[in-house]
Parts: structure tokens; sequence; C-alpha cells
């Protein structure tokens, strides 16, 4: 009796939960202009979503590839970064300047998207530039990069230290040895870093919302935030919350059978 | 050990085909043909010092190594070898001095371009890539070409054993199969010199016996010079041509592996290299030395008259019987251990001494025995010290600062406050308090030697001196004392 108590209440609770989702995919599959007018399941939505024919779907196209194209480059750059930052995090000798390095690391994680928002908003127009595609990136790129750092560090800490002095030792230039040593010990790492901004990215709407500036340009956050404003949601906007959800949810499957495939096998 | 003991007659400590150390080191081996060998020696180490931070890990080390040695660098944890190794192979770079490769000065040279190869203690094998290309990764960096690469590549393999393994993951082998990847890695080079840190401290006692023997015929067939670094002292005396016994970032004793046995420089050498009774000697005179209340005929001479000396007298050489009268000592035993070849026995002679006896005969505890000691297994030499000596302050005409603290002492005349002065405390002065607060001075007991009826002490206090003490209480390595000194021992003379 506990037992189905308990279970009725674990799945209450996720039915709660998923219930919203759960009713914008419904209702993704039926041709109607508003939730809750249920008209028969019809692909009509996907169809006009994909080919451009309602009125609101070219508009709707350009800011997904805005947002796609804003999430590679800054997942990328910020991969980068942010692997290269851990390893000298990592080589810091001295132990209480290596820990608050880490910590100020932390900072920007914890730091609420809407302080960040502003914040960067504030740095760009004290320094003259003017908001747009490069500032967006910009700002993705200043909150990703610790994810990143933070997804790498383990793999670092993990690492053998002498697996480098063993590549000079071999005759590799340091260059070498961080290449052909240091990158595929810490790959997975700088993967699963790579998805996590990437999806932290496309997820973004505040800081997005103060950096993008006033030239009109859109990401799929901030569009339908625009769209909802004006009065109701374009009804193709459900499909595309369905594909979004189903895209992140894979890519967060990725990172945990990543993350557990590693756990197994540096378990000796 | 027995059986080197045994079997080598006593070598002296000049050697030409030996590693030679710096001219200008105390107790140095006089090597006044340096400048004629100087093409002979593969590496040189000129005087090396290394700090970390604050903190001084090497102090002055000078080294030499002939071309086609095996030389072990053998200490305790923390002496600093494995230190000494890394500025070889650059990894580190030395505070002070010079490393010389083939007479060229290298010390500044990066790792990746010293023509040596290193065998590191936790294997450091590429977990990413397989047996073969872990191998090949030299060859490779070089631009050898494929053919020649896969032929060296298969002849290292077949060397270290592990023919067919070539696809296997780094990470399936066991640890004495990583241990031969990573030594054929290095040598597959063709290093001129191989660096080894501790290779087979992982492993368990029989693969580390096996591997030894093995190490030993790779040296002899390659022919290239081995540096090898390891605390074990069976491990060096076994395989090296040349023994380099360090403690606390300083060179002790350069030899033989028979001379570092038979010829301890110092205490030290002689408690670190294997068992021994060390105890406080008086030299007569020439082959004269007189311990544990008795005159003994020795073969040690160029002492002078009446001077204190430490007596080494390893276990095995001191021959045990039943009770008769025309023995040096008379004894009791008080245990008896099978050790597997030989028996270990712990006797007290009749006036008080505790020694270590091996034999291949086992007398009882309880048995009166007698003892015999030849003159020729009769180790004499200098102390280091014959007591404390500090540099202190004057704080007021009964009050001296050393050690940074504050002592009491007797009112010295003719010295002001301020004056810098001489502080001797001899070792049987010093007491040792379990609580801290109890002393004067706090600190950590650092070395235990056993004196056959005392232990003496070396205690590193809080102002980073050693200070060195003689007792009957039973102290451990690490043990936190306090230090208590009576004022009327406290023995001041003004600095000059």
């Amino acid at each position: 009796m506990k037992k189905i108590l308990a279970n009725a209440y674990l799945y209450l609770l996720l039915v709660i939960l998923y219930a919203p989702i759960a009713i914008i995919v419904i209702f993704s599959f039926t041709n109607s202009k508003t939730i809750g007018d249920w008209k028969g399941f019809s692909l009509d939505l996907y169809a006009s979503l994909l080919t451009g024919g309602a009125q609101h779907a070219s508009a709707i196209s350009t800011a997904l590839l805005n947002t796609i194209i804003i999430a590679l480059i800054a997942a990328s750059l910020s991969t980068i970064l942010g692997s290269v930052a851990a390893v000298g995090i990592f080589n810091i000798k001295n132990r209480k300047v290596r820990q608050a390095i880490q910590f100020t690391n932390n900072i920007p994680m914890i730091n609420p998207d809407i302080i960040t928002g502003i914040s960067l908003f504030l740095l760009f127009v004290s320094l003259g530039i003017s908001g747009g595609f490069v500032t967006v990136i910009l700002a993705h790129i200043a909150f990703c990069t610790p994810y990143v750092v933070l997804s790498v560090m383990p793999r670092l800490n993990r690492m053998n230290p002498n697996i480098y002095e063993a590549a000079l030792d071999l005759g590799a230039t340091p260059f070498q040895a961080f290449r052909k040593v240091i990158i595929p010990e810490i790959k997975p790492g700088m993967i699963s870093g790579f998805i996590l901004a990437f999806t932290l990215s496309i997820d973004d709407f505040a800081v997005t919302l103060f950096t993008k500036g006033s030239n009109g340009l859109e990401t799929l956050s901030t569009y339908i935030y625009a769209d909802a404003r004006k009065g109701g949601l374009t009804p193709e906007l459900r499909c595309l919350a369905s594909i979004i959800f189903l895209t992140v949810l894979i890519l967060l499957i990725v990172i945990n059978r990543r993350s557990r495939k590693n756990e197994t096998k540096t378990t000796y | 050990m027995t059986n080197i003991q045994k079997n080598c007659p006593i070598v002296q400590l000049t050697d030409k085909d030996c590693t030679q150390r710096a001219p200008d080191i105390p107790g140095a081996v006089s090597a006044n043909n340096i400048s004629n060998d100087k093409k002979t020696y593969i590496i040189e180490i000129d005087h090396v010092s290394k700090w970390f931070g604050d903190k001084q890990v090497l102090d002055d080390v000078s080294l030499f190594v002939k071309k086609g040695e095996f030389v072990t660098i053998l200490g305790p944890s923390g002496c600093g070898k494995t230190t000494l190794l890394r500025l070889i192979a650059g990894f580190n770079q030395v505070s002070e001095g010079i490393i010389r490769m083939d007479g060229q000065d290298i010390t500044q040279i990066p790792p990746h371009k010293r023509p040596m190869n290193t065998v590191f203690q936790r294997y450091a094998l590429f977990p990413h890539l397989n047996v073969y290309e872990n191998i090949a990764f030299g060859l490779k960096l070089k631009k050898v070409d494929e053919e020649e690469i896969d032929k060296q590549v298969r002849s290292v393999l077949k060397l270290v054993g592990l023919t067919d393994y070539e696809e296997r993951n780094v990470d399936s082998l066991s640890g004495g199969q990583q241990q031969r990847v990573a030594i054929a890695r290095a040598i597959v080079n063709k290093p001129q010199v191989l660096l080894l840190d501790e290779p087979l401290a992982a492993l368990d006692l029989k693969m580390r016996k096996d591997m030894q023997l093995e190490l030993k015929q790779m040296h002899k067939d390659l022919g290239i010079t081995f540096i090898y670094v390891t605390h074990d002292q069976e491990e060096a005396l076994t395989l090296s041509d040349t023994i380099v016994v360090m403690n606390k970032g300083k060179v002790q004793q350069i030899g033989k592996p028979t001379d570092i046995y038979n010829e301890p420089i110092n205490p030290f050498v002689a408690d670190f290299i294997g068992d021994s009774n060390i105890l406080n000697g008086i030299m007569k005179e020439d082959r004269k030395v007189q311990f544990m209340y008795h005159e003994f005929d020795c073969v040690d001479e160029g002492f002078k008259k009446d001077e204190h000396v430490d007596v080494v007298i390893r276990p095995e050489d001191i021959y045990i019987m039943q009770r008769n009268q025309s023995a040096m000592l008379n004894g009791v035993v008080s245990t008896c251990i099978f050790k597997g070849v030989h028996y270990e026995m712990v006797v007290i002679t009749d006036n008080g001494y505790e020694l270590i006896i091996q034999d291949y005969n086992a007398f009882e505890a309880g048995e009166e025995v007698s003892l015999i000691i030849k003159p020729s297994d009769i180790h004499v030499m200098h102390k280091e010290r014959y007591t404390n000596t500090l540099v202190g302050t004057m704080e007021d005409e009964n009050h001296v600062t050393i050690l940074d603290e504050t002592f009491e002492c007797l009112p010295q005349e003719g010295l002001e406050s301020g004056d810098e002065v001489n502080v001797e405390i001899k070792f049987d002065n010093i007491e040792l308090m379990d609580d801290i607060e109890d002393g004067y001075a706090a600190g950590i007991v650092s070395f235990i030697l056993y004196k056959g009826n005392h232990y003496h002490l070396t205690v590193t206090t809080d102002s980073g001196e050693d200070i060195y003490v003689n007792t009957n209480d039973v102290w451990d390595d690490g043990d936190m004392v306090g230090i208590k000194i009576n004022p009327e021992h406290l023995k001041i003379s003004k600095r000059v």
C-alpha cells in the first residue's frame, strides 16, 4: 500500500512537471489557432513551419537559423577557450591561487542570467559596441566557457601527471605534447563541454535579450517572447517547441551516457 | 646481502673505473685525473642546488657518471633523489650549478632536445594509444619511416618479452607488463642515457626480483648508461656499478656497492644500507679501538689518538658460540627469529649493549653465549660531530636566544645583550619532553640511530636547525617533542 502511494506520488509529480510540454506537443499535431481547441490530427502546422507558408514562418526560420549559428560559434569558441583555460588552471602550482581561480570560474554559473545580461549590456554600451550578432556571440561565450572548464577539469585531474613529461621526454615539443597527448586525454570532457555549451546557448533568453541590440536580430527565444507579447502564440511555434524539446532531450541523453561511460572506464 | 659481504674482499674506495666525487666535497676520493678523464664522463653534475620556493631540496650535489655505467641514486623518500633525476631529464631547472652531457652544457636545454629517455615510476603510458603506438611515439616524432618503426618496435617488444602484445590496450596490461612497455618505449629511441625513476616500486616482490635481473641483463646488452633512482637498498646493491647515497638533499657517499656496504662513510649510510650495529668508540692508537668497554684490534689507521669515533659491525660479522672462557664478549640471547636463510638474534652483552647478530645456527632466547669479532670486520668512522654547536644571541646576562627561542643560562660575564655567541650543548644534556609545552623549543624527531645502549636522535626544530640528542627513551620517527636544556648545560662563548 505504502509503495503504491509512493509510486502514485512520483507519477503525479512527473505528470505535473511534464504536462505543459505534453500539451504543447499534443496540440502541435492539430490545425487550430489556440491551444485547447482540438480539430483532429493534422501535420499542417509542421508543414507550414517547414515550407514557410504561414505569415510568420519565414521570421521563425530566420530566428531558428540565428539560434543555431550563434550556438555553434559560441560553443566552438568557448570549448577552445575553456579547454585551454582548464589546462592553464591545472598547471598552476600554487594550490591557493588555483583554488581561487577555480572559484572565480564558478561565479558566472551561479550568477543569475539577468545580472549577466545587464552587466554585459552595460559593458558593450560603455565600450561603444552596438548590439548585434557579435555581441550576442561574445555574451554566449562568456557564460558558456566556465561550463567547459568545469567539464574538462575532472579529466585533467584524473590524468597521470607524468604523461605530458613522458611526451616531452620522447622528443615532442610542448605544442606537440599538448596536441598528441593532452588533447586526446581531455577530448571526452571537451565534447561534453561543447554539447553543454550548445544547449545552454540555444536555451538562453535573458542574456540574449539584453545583448541583441535593436537591429532586429532575433533568436528563437527572443522571437517567441516578442511574438507572445503581440497577442497569442503563432500556432507553428508549438511545432518548433516540440522539435527543440526533442533535440535538447536527445542531447541530454547523450551527455548522460557519455559521463556514465567515462566513470565506468576510469574506475579500475 | 650476506653473500656480498662474505664473498667480496674489502675494496679500496679509490677506483678509477668508478664514478668519482667532485674533488672538493668533504671526504671525497681524490679525483686527480678528472681533467684527463673528462671525455669518458657522459653526465656531469657540477655543484647543483635546487630550491622549490624557499625549501632547498638539493644542496651542492656533484656527480660524474661514466659512459655505460649503471648508477643508482639511493636514499629515503624526500632526500631529493627524484628531483636530481628530473633535473637531469630537464623537467625542472637547476637553481644553481651546471649539468653537462658529453662535455656540453645542457643546463638550459629543454627535455625534448636531450638525448635521454625516462622510465617513470607510474609508467606514464599514453592511455589513448595501444602498446605499439606507445612504443612508436618517439620514432614517429623523429619522422623515421614506417617500415623502420615497425622493425624496431617489434625488436624491443621481443627484448622486453611482449611479442604479440602490439594491439593491446595499455589499460588491459598488468603492472609488470605496463612497466615493460614503458621501458620499451624509452629504449626504442636508443638514448645515450636511460633514466629510471623507481621503476619497480609498484610491483610485487617476486616480480620485482625478476625485473631486476632483466634490467641488469638489458643494461649489459644495450650498453647504454643507466641512472636509476630507488629507495630500496637491496635493489641498489643488486643492480649497480656505482651507488650514490643521498640524504636531505646532500650526497652522503659515492662508491661501488661493496664499498658502500663495507666502508660506509657515516652512521646514516651504515644504517641505511643493510642492518648494522653502530656503537660509540675511542681510537686508542692505530689498529686499536675501544668500544663496549673493551679494546679491540682493528685494521683502521690514521685517526688521532683518543679520537671519538663511530664503529660499525655488520650483524653477520659477529661470530656467536656457546659460552667459553676465551671469547672477547659474553652475553645472553634475548630474541631469536628465523629469517629464511639465517637466524637473526638480539644479544644483550654482560656490559649492557644490545647487538643484532645473524648466523646460520640458532641460539634460543635465554641461552648464554660468547661473541667474537674479527679485526677486519670492525669498521671505524670519523664522527661527524661531537657536540651540538649553535649560533645564538645574548638577550641579557642570563638569557640566550637559540633555535629562535629564549633559553635560560648561567650568568655570563663579559657578554652583553645583542652579542652573537656560539652555544655548545652536549648530546646527553638535552631533555626531550612528550608535551611540546613543557620544552623551551619544539621539534620533530627526524632520524633515529641505535647505538647499542642508547639512541642518538636527530631532532629538526621549528627553526629548521637540527640538534642531536642522546637518550635512553624510545621515540618514533616523526614524534613531536619539546626540547628542554638546563641552564648549566649551555656552554656559551663569544663569536669571533
